[in-house]
């Protein structure tokens, strides 16, 4: 799959988020702790603008219900419209992971020298050898 | 979701089903042998499924009087019912001459409906030939103010159904009328009743002060999955509240129309507050709910927990699958036009033959009659909440 | 099986080709209120409201008595560039709205607009400001925009002057009540409001929500917001068995009623029971004299959203057919967070003819004396 250069890694610190088009497809790119995840911005029940939803944590079930347990903070995007949650990393929803998922895109990082190298694409990029970038294949 | 009609469809034919012509896509199961159809039916005519061998999961002995009880009291009850001259517990949500308390053939001459064992074999387990018949009896317990008083109420109730039904024919059974105005009286009431098997399940109204999937009662849920026993939650209220959401009603009528929106509330408390999640075995029976409803409820509940399910994280399927799992809801009445058409594709929304459970609601007035099975569910459907639901839903009915 | 939903593909235009809607449910708010609310209030209600705050029959003056699921129950997408609450700038929700999803006629359902508060003086004198307020801010700058005449409903005295006052109005498409009020609708203190809106000529729309003081069950408070938020069908099922068979329909033949973001599912289950009911205990409601089924069919509405997603997802269209594809009036309840798009909250396929009348033509049908050109 072709692979295109986004985003310089400085346009996306970690815990931001950056809304790119690629062929058509509107991407949001999350950067969690320096990785860096590509969801298809548009939530697979209504079409909700991913990356205009709010980073949570995981809210799961404790031992019993009223106990409540808590991680991850700041990988789950939630819908802004119903509040559906999206797991980052994997796309998947919280409330039926295996059946409702976000289209998820590879994202790598690459060094501005190997990115001038190519193969890859890059529609409005200056791209200097001193930066790293981040590619996604789509 | 796993669509086990359609799977069965492939691998089990029935051929029953060639009796309705529009039934082909409601359910399909292989039946027990004793219940096949008797071979002189006509095949291509609506027919009516016999119910004998059906369990009944909702009947309705009344409470004769109050007096009736007395022998069940201690004498410091006795004393004080009689000194301060308490009413009898008959309650607004049948009241004693409105058509729907009793159908006008199983109405006596003189006093109550179905007030004695007699009157029930004659009634309700012969005409309808069913093997077993769960006695739920709707006596004004859950209304008192006064946790001791109910607490003696539930323990006469209950003694003198032992007495008077349970004790008089081996058809018989019933649930356990218990005081929730006190959670701990109520789970002493039932530890009292559970060696008795003939008691299959626990008792208590739609509307009762708190919903009832709140914590507060879940020592009566504890105490029913210890010992086995279902709940039966039943049409009716404690009138601790108004019985809609935006006050009393003018009319008897719209008292039990509420019923339904109560059920509807309920399904929410129980699978939201966490009750299945706490007891995974308890299956909740919905008594005399009108059925029809349920589907369009649980599309809307699951719709809002996609996305307000971090509130109640205990709840990790969709609210469709654990009602699927643990409600069960007893036939009569069934909101459903004469047409059988809409009752089908009602049916059909469930998405489960798992879920209904014979009644007659005997002897509230809601057929004419031996029409208890609607048309609009296929034979393979009927036959199946006859027996196997029941038997399901209910480990001591054996 | 999967969760059905119906794919778009990606990068496709969302308005070029788009049908026409009428949105039966948009929710305006003051971008603050004394800047847009108090002008029309009197300086002894500026003050009151100063001083005493807002009192209704629950116990906390601002916030909803259940904590919800999103700041201002608000789509996060729908805080305007410049400021101010979800629904407060117009020409944002042209942007992001109006124009997109190409409204041609969008119903105003202005919420915390005076209705419930207990004091009777104060809520009358705010549902007045609000109804100027809409007026000024909103209809007079955006033709495709229709107000509701707010009532404080709960004195019918003040709700008949104040439906009165706008009657023959061009800017007000209905007059708007709230669900949950502190008696069922049905009952006779509320009728003067259903005997003037049918003097004139407006149907009486009742939204979801409010503060009647009663439990949001008939079996007491839930703990979570999704019980509440599931509970609002039941309420309107309440209150709508209670115009029923309190006889409001054959006593003002002409009203017209919709049932504002309550779902609808529910409504063929809800008309099979009432016939029963109805068909069980004519001695005690004789002046009902039609089934209620008939009743509801010639006298009720229900906007669409939230929409029900059953799986599958076909069996809507059951539900749909047993209610009548002429009674749904689409809505987005945008700017709220459980917005129905128009593209894609119906989740089965039907014929254009179908599309329009569902999601355009019954509304203009239904508010036709103030059709937009």
């Amino acid at each position: 799959m072709p692979k295109y250069v986004v985003a310089s890694t400085m346009d996306i610190p970690p815990g931001a988020r950056k809304l790119v088009e690629v062929r058509g497809r509107l991407i949001v790119i999350f950067n969690l702790n320096g990785e860096y995840f590509g969801l298809l911005n548009r939530c697979p029940h209504q079409g909700g603008s991913l990356c205009d939803g709010r980073l949570v944590g995981l809210i799961e079930a404790g031992s019993e219900p009223g106990e409540y347990s808590y991680s991850r903070a700041g990988e789950v995007v939630r819908c802004p419209w119903h509040g559906w949650e999206f797991d980052i990393r994997t796309g998947q929803s919280r409330c039926e992971p295996d059946r409702i998922t976000s289209t998820q895109y590879q994202v790598a990082v690459e060094t501005g020298e190997v990115v001038t190298n190519g193969p890859f694409f890059a529609e409005t990029f200056d791209v200097s050898i001193e930066q790293e970038y981040v590619v996604i294949e789509v | 979701m796993r669509d086990t009609r359609s799977n069965d469809r492939v691998n089990d034919p029935e051929p029953d089903e060639t009796l309705r012509s529009d039934a082909d896509h409601l359910t399909t199961r292989r039946l027990p042998d004793s219940f096949a159809l008797p071979i002189n039916q006509p095949p291509t005519q609506p027919m009516k499924v016999p119910t004998a061998g059906a369990i009944d999961c909702d009947i309705h002995p009344s409470v004769p009087s109050i007096k009736a009880l007395l022998p069940y009291m201690s004498d410091q009850w006795r004393d004080t019912i009689a000194q301060r001259g308490v009413h009898e517990l008959e309650t607004i949500a049948y009241p004693e001459n409105a058509p729907l308390t009793a159908r006008p053939d199983w109405r006596p001459v003189q006093g109550r409906p179905a007030a004695d064992v007699a009157t029930i074999q004659d009634q309700a387990l012969e005409p309808f030939a069913t093997s077993f018949a769960i006695c739920n009896c709707l006596y004004g317990v859950q209304l008192l103010m006064g946790e001791d008083m109910a607490a003696a109420f539930a323990h006469a109730v209950n003694s003198w159904m032992v007495a008077n039904f349970l004790d008089q024919d081996p058809r018989l059974r019933a649930s356990i009328v218990i005081p929730t105005q006190d959670v701990n009286l109520a789970v002493a009431e039932i530890e009292r009743r559970a060696e008795d098997q003939r008691f299959v399940s626990v008792l208590m109204l739609v509307m009762d002060e708190n919903p009832l999937g709140r914590r507060v009662y879940w020592p009566i849920y504890a105490a029913a999955a210890r010992y086995g026993l279902p709940i039966c939650v039943h049409a009716g209220s404690a009138y601790k509240h108004p019985v809609t959401s935006v006050g009393w009603p003018s009319y008897y009528a719209e008292d039990y129309a509420a019923q339904a929106p109560a059920f509807h509330n309920l399904v929410s408390s129980l699978i939201c507050e966490g009750v299945f999640a706490k007891f995974p075995d308890l299956k909740v029976v919905l008594a005399e709910s009108g059925i029809t409803w349920l589907p369009a409820h649980l599309w809307r509940l699951t719709k809002f927990w996609r996305g307000l399910r971090a509130e109640i994280p205990w709840v990790d399927k969709t609210p469709t699958e654990v009602a699927r799992e643990h409600i069960r809801l007893t036939l009569q009445p069934v909101d459903a036009p004469a047409d059988a058409k809409p009752l089908e594709r009602i049916m059909d929304h469930f998405g489960s033959d798992d879920m209904v459970l014979f009644s007659t609601d005997y002897p509230h007035w809601q057929f004419d009659g031996d029409a208890a099975l609607p048309d609009g569910m296929s034979v393979s459907l009927a036959r199946k909440i006859m027996v196997e639901n029941p038997k399901n839903t209910y480990p001591r009915l054996k | 099986m999967n969760v059905q939903v119906i794919d778009r593909p990606a990068g496709a235009s969302r308005d070029k080709s788009k049908l026409a809607i009428a949105d039966c449910d948009i929710h305006p708010s003051p971008k603050s209120l004394p800047v847009e609310i108090y002008p029309f209030l009197s300086k002894r209600w500026q003050n009151h409201l100063e001083t005493y705050g807002f009192i209704y029959r629950q116990g906390f003056p601002t916030g909803p008595a259940f904590q919800r699921g999103q700041p201002d129950a608000a789509r996060r997408d729908a805080y305007p560039p410049n400021g101010g609450r979800p629904g407060s700038d117009l020409q944002y929700m042209r942007e992001q709205h109006l124009d997109p999803n190409n409204v041609q006629l969008g119903i105003l359902n202005p919420l915390r607009s005076g209705q419930g508060l207990q004091n009777a003086d104060l809520a009358a004198a705010y549902c007045r400001a609000v109804n100027e307020w809409q007026v000024e801010e909103w209809t007079s700058k955006e033709v495709r925009l229709k107000a509701s005449v707010m009532v404080n409903y709960e004195d019918a005295i003040s709700s008949v002057a104040e439906i009165d006052h706008w009657a023959g109005n061009p800017n007000f498409a209905q007059i708007l009540l709230l669900s949950r009020t502190a008696e069922p609708l049905g009952q006779r203190r509320y009728w003067p409001i259903y005997e003037a809106a049918c003097r004139a000529n407006l149907p009486i729309g009742v939204h979801a929500f409010g503060y009647g003081g009663t439990p949001v069950t008939g079996g007491g408070w839930p703990s979570y917001y999704i019980e509440e938020m599931v509970g609002h069908a039941e309420n309107t099922q309440s209150l709508l068995t209670s115009m029923v068979f309190e006889g409001v329909f054959e006593r003002f033949p002409n009203l017209k009623v919709i049932l504002i973001e309550a779902g609808f599912a529910w409504l063929p289950a809800l008309s099979w029971r009432l016939d029963k009911v109805w068909a069980r205990n004519r001695s005690e409601i004789p002046h009902v004299t039609r089934p209620p089924s008939e009743l509801i069919q010639a006298h009720i509405w229900l906007t669409t959203q939230p929409m029900e997603e059953p799986e599958p997802r076909e069996h809507l269209r059951d539900i749909i057919e047993m209610i009548g594809w002429d009674r749904l009036l689409f809505a987005t309840d945008y700017p709220h967070w459980d917005f129905d798009d128009p593209t894609r909250a119906l989740p089965i396929q039907i014929d254009t003819a179908t599309r329009e009348r569902l999601f355009l033509n019954n509304a203009l049908d239904l508010f036709s004396p103030r059709r937009t050109s």
